[in-house]
């Protein structure tokens, strides 16, 4: 057992780890409370957004008022529309090198770790805070050969062709109710262009944060990626805790060529007060891998399965994905595969930790068009449950239109094991420790897939998670 | 000079009584092996002295070094310099024999106690671990010396481990962590010829006159190997016969049948 003195300590450190603390915001401009057409047209004037995509906003807020609250999944009744602040401006202009980052939010990140992380790890680094990307660097030489990765608003003005031929093409706003709402006030998130060929060896990254109350976060991310072209995009996130709700629904979508790769890696660790209802997709053309990989740690609700669409022959998709539920949290991911072309594979591995009364579901589908023969797929869910409160569901749906095909599901749900417990501590760790240390083991298989620094944090997280949860 | 002492311990499981009164004193650098017909009693001996969270004690005392550690939790005993190892060590998947050795040294050594500083500031307990470049040379020698194949420090441990490769494993873990007093728990069961001289060897390499040694076994052949100074054998929850290393020549010789006929009824729980 942790001595007094060790939970004590422990305790300052995990008031601080949580991200507890928050600046305090000097927003230069913010939309009134709630949302209707008003609204939408300060967004629109404020980012002096061309025509075609304030109408496209119009039009999404109408699909919006339109389509009831889904009814399946979490429970989302805690959402009130009206109490959100839809977009918040926190500063003018956006930083193009560290200095011109604003003080007190380069404090923020400092807390966060992300400038140790930024001169080791990163390349280009796009930082969301708040609503505005203000910190956006990128390598000379990705420019020089023509990789654009800049927040969406700038990739908006400054490549207006390109966004306005793919935008909302694989998502478009009548998808969900949640993507009707991020495609009416969507800001800030990333655009990303990877021309025919090229490939990016070092990943994209990006950093979210929250930190105005009741400030809903929308961003809009867009990848494309050309022929024969690779990108790894990785995003963050980490938000301070408010005792009111918070919305975070984002939307991504990606297309990727004939015989191009795209890794997306997330790790999702908002305050236990936020509604994360996410649309994440992505298409992949003949020949071309897409992978998502995705934890999902915080947040009181997640609503999030990326999904693959694979339409030419041969393509490929994989999603990892680990959920962890503490108390009062749902994690309700998973994934989605459709294979739509012949000779497609896919792959899902879902694993789920549950504690504290935390719900865990894993909800996928599996879907093989007619025509898509030879096609395979593979899919494995694990639960692990850390006490009798706890619990873990699994809603896989699976529809095969085409005989010529290869499909496995497997499932399983496992407790804790006292022997491993008793084991490791026999070995003088103790108890919390060694608990953190099985589950650490149990997500290791996807932890090792991640960039190490988020492998480093995702271990540490789960640490911090695990602090007495046994015994 | 330590002593680990056992006085009249009575415990089980539940309302059923397996260990009925054990008496048994092990001093450094002292070989006890005590050796028992199956379901005797013997490995419920070994994890009570290890503080599992499975048994209850009704009586009776552990004592290392005159103090009692029967309140101790496992990871406390452990860090007091008490050793199992085990029949059976259960795989942990996803965690490799390295970073599983690194913890458990660090804990036992007081890295982890320690407050974090420097780059580690802030950061959680337990994340202050001995420095990795002395690690790694440790595990290094140390596994050259008890012939374990370097590759087992990436392996997850115990996970898909044969008999023999676990119970190598189990004696490089007593080694790193250099106990005062070891119990080894059927460490010759399910070994060939080959891997049974390996452990043997590893076991008379740690028995040092710091180090006391409880040998648990059920045959006698590991015992051509590991000289013990004292032979018990272990019947009905209970030390029945204590002597040399005669004893052991005589069970090999005789069986278990004998002890049976003369001890059978004779444990009654000593009040």
């Amino acid at each position: 057992m942790a001595t007094h003195a060790d939970r004590e300590a422990l305790k300052g450190v995990k008031d601080e780890y949580e991200y507890g603390f928050h600046d305090n915001e000097k927003p230069i401009f913010k939309t009134e409370r709630g949302i209707n057409h008003a609204v939408i047209d300060q967004i629109s004037d404020q980012k002096n957004e061309p025509d075609w995509m304030r109408e496209f906003r119009h039009q999404a807020l109408d699909i919006f008022l339109s389509k009831p609250m889904p009814t399946w999944g979490a429970d989302l009744s805690g959402i009130d529309f009206d109490e959100i602040f839809y977009y918040l401006k926190p500063s003018d202009g956006k930083g193009t090198s560290w200095d011109d980052v604003p003080e007190d939010i380069k404090r923020t990140f400092d807390r966060l770790g992300i400038p140790e992380a930024e001169r080791k790890f990163l390349a280009g680094v796009g930082a969301q805070y708040d609503s505005e990307v203000i910190y956006h660097s990128l390598r000379e030489e990705w420019e020089r050969i023509g990789v654009i990765f800049l927040d969406m608003d700038s990739g908006l003005r400054e490549h207006p062709e390109i966004v306005r031929e793919y935008f909302a093409t694989i998502i478009p706003a009548s998808d969900n109710k949640f993507a009707a709402l991020n495609s009416a006030v969507w800001s800030g998130g990333s655009f990303v262009y990877v021309p025919k060929g090229v490939h990016v060896d070092i990943p994209l990254q990006a950093y979210f944060r929250i930190n105005a109350q009741n400030m809903g976060q929308f961003e809009r991310t867009l990848i494309i990626v050309e022929e024969g072209a690779s990108v790894h995009y990785v995003e963050g996130c980490t938000a301070p805790i408010y005792s009111s709700n918070s919305l975070h629904s984002a939307v991504v979508e990606i297309i990727i060529k004939k015989g191009a790769r795209c890794r997306y890696t997330t790790i999702q660790n908002w305050s236990t007060d936020v509604y994360n209802l996410v649309t994440k997709r992505a298409v992949a053309y003949e020949g071309a891998t897409m992978e998502w990989i995705d934890g999902n740690l915080g947040s009181k609700v997640t609503m999030k399965d990326p999904a693959v669409y694979m339409l030419g022959p041969k393509a490929h998709g994989e999603i990892l994905s680990i959920a962890f539920a503490g108390h009062g949290q749902h994690q309700d991911a998973g994934g989605k595969v459709v294979h739509g072309a012949p000779y497609t594979s896919s792959k899902i591995v879902s694993k789920s930790i549950s504690k504290d009364g935390g719900r865990a579901s894993y909800r996928g589908l599996l879907r093989v068009g007619k025509g898509a023969h030879h096609s395979k797929s593979n899919v494995v869910c694990d639960a692990l449950l850390l006490d009798e409160r706890s619990r873990s569901d699994t809603y896989p749906y699976i529809e095969i239109e085409e005989d010529n095909v290869s499909v496995g599901h497997e499932a399983s749900v496992s407790k804790i094991g006292e022997e491993q417990l008793f084991y490791l501590q026999s070995r003088g760790i103790g108890v919390d420790e060694a608990a953190a240390m099985i589950v650490g083991g149990f997500i290791e298989p996807l932890v090792k897939e991640l960039p190490m620094e988020y492998a480093v944090e995702m271990n540490r997280l789960i640490q911090l998670q695990m602090e007495g949860t046994i015994g | 000079m330590s002593v680990l002492e056992i006085r009249n311990l009575r415990a089980g499981v539940e309302d059923k009584e397996i260990l009925k009164g054990v008496n048994l004193t092990l001093d450094s650098g002292e070989i006890h092996a005590l050796m028992g017909p199956n379901g005797s009693g013997k490995s419920t001996l070994a994890y009570v002295v290890a503080g599992h969270p499975h048994y209850q004690i009704y009586g009776g005392d552990i004592l290392l070094d005159g103090e009692s550690i029967l309140e101790m939790e496992p990871d406390e005993r452990c860090k007091a310099g008490i050793f199992l190892a085990f029949q059976y060590p259960v795989a942990v998947p996803g965690v490799s024999v390295a970073n599983f050795l690194r913890t458990a040294v660090s804990n036992v050594r007081g890295y982890t106690a320690q407050p974090t500083e420097g780059e580690n500031r802030g950061a959680v307990i337990g994340s202050n671990l001995m420095p990795m470049r002395e690690f790694r040379k440790e595990i290094n020698d140390k596994m050259k010396e008890f012939n374990v194949d370097p590759s087992f420090a990436r392996r997850y441990l115990n996970d898909g481990f044969s008999g023999g490769e676990k119970k190598r494993t189990e004696v490089l873990q007593m080694a790193m962590l250099a106990p005062k007093f070891a119990i080894m728990d059927e460490s010759d069961s399910g070994l060939d010829i080959d891997a049974l001289r390996v452990v043997s060897e590893g076991i008379n390499k740690l028995a040092t006159p710091e180090r006391g040694f409880l040998l648990i076994t059920h045959y006698q052949r590991l015992l051509n190997y590991v000289k013990p100074d004292k032979v018990s054998i272990f019947y009905d929850g209970r030390i029945v016969m204590t002597g040399g290393p005669e004893i052991a020549l005589m069970l090999e010789e005789r069986g278990y049948g004998w002890v049976e006929k003369e001890f059978a009824g004779a444990a009654e729980p000593v009040a």
